[in-house]
């Protein structure tokens, strides 16, 4: 086509033949710029504005900010996702690890066992938090089980008990990604180099020695990559918190994310609510960047 | 995932005469593997079991034994006749509504998706990486940040407590992940062939549907699986931008268990959390090795 106009000023649709790509790229680019990067600068500006019932840009500078940490219910929230956060990393990297290094040893029906481990991953936080909300009641599930079978003293009243109730969400939410952890761990095996295994071997490393020196040392990307992934979901867990406690009993298992929507939403105090997704945004940010950085610019 | 297995234990054994203290290990590892299958399938075991009996059975402390007296009232009644909110609908309109917001929602983010991998891959320009670094950030950030402005924007547009919403909602933060899939799956499509049809005349669009298209069938599945599978299980979005007509299954399920009205009728929960499980499980066990691609793609990265 471009061979009409050969000579002259490139025409039209040469001109569109090269911005094609770029157009078609566009539409996306500008819905990510709207509705990601303008509206994180919208929350921004409401986190330092008298926002109450709706938006209002009456400027009160840090307000938010001083109001928010004077919050017994945000200083609740925090505790509480430190707890959850650093419990449910922890013991989903150990179980994750174990149970890959399990599946690791040549096993007969693995690919059906790992199906087993992994389904909770397909599942919604709300199934998880009904399932276990009524497992961990002591009215009808475990507790009265236990008792029903003639062990009259056991109690296992965690997700009634304002001091405990953070561990039966620990609980769920490790049932369900733990699985998952396990097969990043499973793919990471896979790619450790075998000549090296079996050189340490002929040297008389026991089995011990050998995961404890060569192989979880070069699990490190693995490693990684779940603690990012971990530690993202548990800022973000909301769904699992409703359905399994609803935030109690009282505000006992108030995390932030809960504690952004009931201010937001229900107690019209907006401007805080925009304060504490503020926060909740910079400590993702803290995790994710750095971890997008370093992937893009391997690849390149 | 290959038989490249890194066990050197398995290594060891096969040097030494097979016996029965070799044997005992084995045992052990099998046991234990077993017992975490009960671990995960418990869960399961009791929703499935606990839908299927007389709410009596469960109150009495059965909850862990199969039913007495089998029935599928509780199943019939969170289908169609259990209290959810106001009316005593049952749990079908909502499912309808999930369905009718889920397949709009993933098919568009799939189509935008492998779009913006082509054009990030084979047309790819000073900046694009970081561009793609921008757009996959915006999957990542705790939604929360957006709650606010959105709930505005779909008021003012009119499409607040509507399903056509959500589909857009879901659309707009499903692009990132999309776009994530088809990158690094094009990534890996040898150029020289988009050349050499560039060569020939072949455009922009005729490349796409001719060369790369047909062999994107795997990540494809992979994309739909996941975005079908994230915005199913959506809560968030669905609890802040939706009305009592255009609720999706998980939040009618979470009023139905909530409610604090009447005798808590837990067979009926358990019956509508599978039917709320159902169909990402279905798509789990049919497709399960495409689900699991998606996820470590989503991590690990490719």
């Amino acid at each position: 086509m471009s061979m009409t106009d050969m000579g002259g000023r490139p025409g039209f649709a040469d001109r569109l033949r090269d911005a094609l790509p770029k157009l078609v790229l566009s539409p996306s680019v500008a819905i990510v710029a709207i509705f990601v990067y303008g509206f994180i600068f919208f929350t921004l500006y409401l986190s330092f504005t008298d926002s109450r019932i709706l938006p209002s840009f009456g400027w009160v500078g840090w307000q938010n900010y001083e109001n928010l940490f004077r919050i017994r219910a945000w200083d609740t929230a925090v505790t509480n996702l430190i707890i959850f956060g650093s419990l449910y990393i922890i013991i989903c990297c150990a179980l994750g690890l174990l149970l890959a290094i399990l599946l690791d040893q040549k096993i007969r029906a693995e690919g059906f066992i790992r199906t087993i481990y992994l389904y909770p991953m397909a599942l919604s936080f709300i199934v998880t938090g009904v399932a276990w909300k009524w497992f961990l009641d002591p009215g009808i599930g475990l507790e009265a089980v236990v008792q029903g079978w003639g062990w009259e003293s056991f109690e296992f009243n965690w997700i009634k008990d304002g001091d405990m109730a953070i561990y039966t969400i620990v609980i769920a939410a490790v049932w369900q990604t733990s699985g998952f952890v396990m097969a990043m761990f499973l793919a990471g095996l896979r790619g450790i180099d075998s000549e090296m295994l079996k050189a340490a071997q002929i040297d008389g490393a026991s089995t011990l020695a050998l995961y404890r020196r060569i192989v979880i040392p070069q699990l490190r990307p693995a490693f990684m990559s779940a603690f990012v992934v971990l530690a993202h979901m548990a800022i973000k867990s909301y769904d699992l918190v409703i359905a399994l406690t609803n935030g109690g009993p009282g505000t006992a298992t108030e995390v932030p994310a809960t504690f952004m929507y009931s201010y937001t939403f229900t107690r019209n105090q907006m401007g805080i609510g925009a304060a504490s997704a503020v926060i909740m945004l910079m400590t993702i940010a803290a995790i994710i960047v750095p971890y997008l950085w370093s992937e893009l610019r391997e690849k390149k | 995932m290959a038989n490249t297995s890194t066990n050197p234990s398995a290594a060891v054994g096969r040097t030494k005469a097979s016996s029965l203290s070799a044997a005992v290990p084995r045992i052990i590892l099998y046991t234990v593997l077993v017992l975490f299958c009960i671990y995960y399938l418990l869960p399961l075991y009791v929703m499935v079991v606990n839908s299927l009996k007389p709410l009596e059975e469960i109150t009495a402390g059965g909850m862990m034994a199969l039913p007495n007296e089998w029935t599928i009232a509780p199943w019939g009644s969170a289908w169609s006749t259990a209290q959810i909110g106001v009316d005593a609908t049952g749990l079908r309109p909502y499912f309808v509504n999930s369905l009718v917001m889920v397949i709009p929602a993933v098919a568009l983010s799939t189509i935008l998706g492998a779009l913006n991998g082509y054009v990030l891959t084979k047309w790819a320009f000073r900046g694009s990486t970081l561009l793609f670094g921008l757009l996959l950030f915006g999957c990542f950030i705790p939604f929360q940040m957006v709650l606010i402005p959105m709930a505005r924007i779909l008021g003012l547009t009119g499409l607040a407590g509507s399903v056509p919403g959500l589909v857009f909602v879901h659309l707009v933060y499903g692009i990132g992940f999309s776009t994530l899939y088809f990158r690094n799956y094009y990534a890996a499509f040898p150029t020289e062939l988009v050349r050499a049809a560039q060569i020939d005349g072949a455009g922009f669009f005729t490349i796409f549907w001719r060369i790369l298209l047909p062999s994107s069938g795997p990540i494809a599945v992979v994309c739909i699986i996941w975005q079908f599978t994230n915005i199913w299980n959506d809560f968030l979005f669905g609890a802040s931008f939706s009305d009592f007509d255009s609720q999706p299954m998980t939040v009618a399920l979470n009023n139905l268990v909530q409610s604090s009205t009447g005798v808590k009728e837990y067979n009926v929960h358990f019956a509508g959390a599978i039917m709320a499980a159902l169909p990402t499980l279905l798509v789990y066990i049919v497709a399960g090795r495409y689900f699991v691609r998606g996820l470590m793609a989503g991590s690990v990265k490719g």
